[in-house]
């Protein structure tokens, strides 16, 4: 029978190639340091045993002290699972390595959470707004937007 | 209403334009359009000559109404239940479903209104000719609905477009629906040839 690989093991890996970037680690999730979260994402995509290629979704949410920006991904030819999670403390002006170019669906989830939540993703080719209209003002998710 | 159409060339040009037209949008209707309601109160005077000739095309107008398939949300599905052979909306002359504004004379405004969508709606209603009638079906399309509070819905269509009948339900039966296009029946019946459906002069 086999075990599917849990967050924990992941974590150790992580942790061996890039030191002090783990913030936690669960059976299911890790919790990664977002400045370094372009070169983790680009770490669990190629490395043998390890290929997460599909990106599920990029979702936020606002615990009112920080942001957390919640990845998940699925590796298709191991069918194994991870939820890749990132905190963001700043909240006048939130930035966070965006992984457009290590996934591709990243382009439209990026820009509804930019959208929704006013989280700014460096290296986005095109970061404006989506399901809302252009002069929009506010972000209408975070928590004290009414 | 005019509709600024500002000449654009490239994505930016038009995402901002489509932005600005939509906060237009939001300042300018603030308030609901009157009903249509005259023909309820008061006697409509009619030209003498021309009664029988008004009561036989109101009979034609009703039992042939081409409606115009304006689905938003979830009361589209209903609105397409009643055009299957369970609740045959074929019967009343309704068979076919036009997708173009240009030959339809009713528009089932189905389902929650957002502010984005609210200019397209504008544009729709504006390119039916004349006669044309509008039904609000669903909490949503009479008055926002559960969603009146939210930042992008608008509170009720009658804010964008003139409405004559309302169907209140969430989502209303194929049944009210069908009573709905009865009570328009009944409204055509009152109309005559130079001010078909009753609007205010």
């Amino acid at each position: 029978m086999t075990v599917a690989i849990t967050g924990e093991e992941i974590g150790k890996k992580i942790a061996e190639a890039f030191p002090g970037s783990i913030v936690s680690s669960d059976k299911g999730s890790v919790v990664v340091d977002s400045k370094q979260l372009y070169l983790i994402g680009e770490f669990l995509k190629n490395t043998q045993g390890l290929e997460f290629d599909y990106l599920t979704f990029l979702t936020a949410v606002d615990y009112i002290d920080y942001f957390e920006i919640v990845y998940r991904l699925v590796s298709l030819k191991h069918n194994h699972s991870l939820m890749l999670k990132t905190r963001c403390y700043d909240r006048e002006n939130p930035v966070v390595p965006s992984v457009f170019n290590i996934w591709r669906a990243a382009c439209y989830q990026e820009r509804e959470v930019f959208d929704l939540f006013g989280i700014k993703f460096e290296g986005h080719p095109e970061l404006k707004r989506l399901l809302l209209w252009d002069g929009f003002k506010g972000h209408p998710l975070r928590r004290d937007y009414l | 209403m005019e509709i600024i159409r500002p000449e654009v060339f490239t994505p930016e040009q038009s995402d901002v334009a489509e932005g600005q037209l939509i906060n237009s949008f939001i300042e300018q209707c603030t308030s609901p359009i009157p009903d249509p309601d005259r023909w309820l109160d008061e006697e409509i005077r009619r030209n003498i000559l021309l009664t029988s000739l008004d009561t036989a095309i109101a009979w034609a107008r009703q039992r042939s109404i081409f409606p115009l398939m304006f689905g938003l949300a979830c009361c589209a599905f209903e609105m397409i239940g009643m055009a299957t052979s369970r609740f045959d909306a074929s019967r009343f002359g309704m068979d076919i479903f036009r997708w173009s504004p240009r030959q339809a004379d009713l528009m089932i405004v189905a389902g929650t209104l957002t502010w984005k969508m609210a200019p397209a709606v504008r544009m729709v209603y504006d390119q039916m000719p004349e006669p044309k009638w509008v039904i609000a079906m669903g909490a949503c399309a009479i008055s926002g609905g559960t969603f009146r509070e939210s930042y992008s819905v608008v509170p009720g269509i009658n804010r964008i477009i003139p409405v004559d009948v309302y169907v209140p339900g969430c989502p209303p039966r194929p049944e009210a629906l069908i009573y709905g296009v009865t009570k328009l029946h009944a409204k055509m019946i009152k109309g005559t040839i130079d001010n078909p459906n009753l609007s205010l002069k």
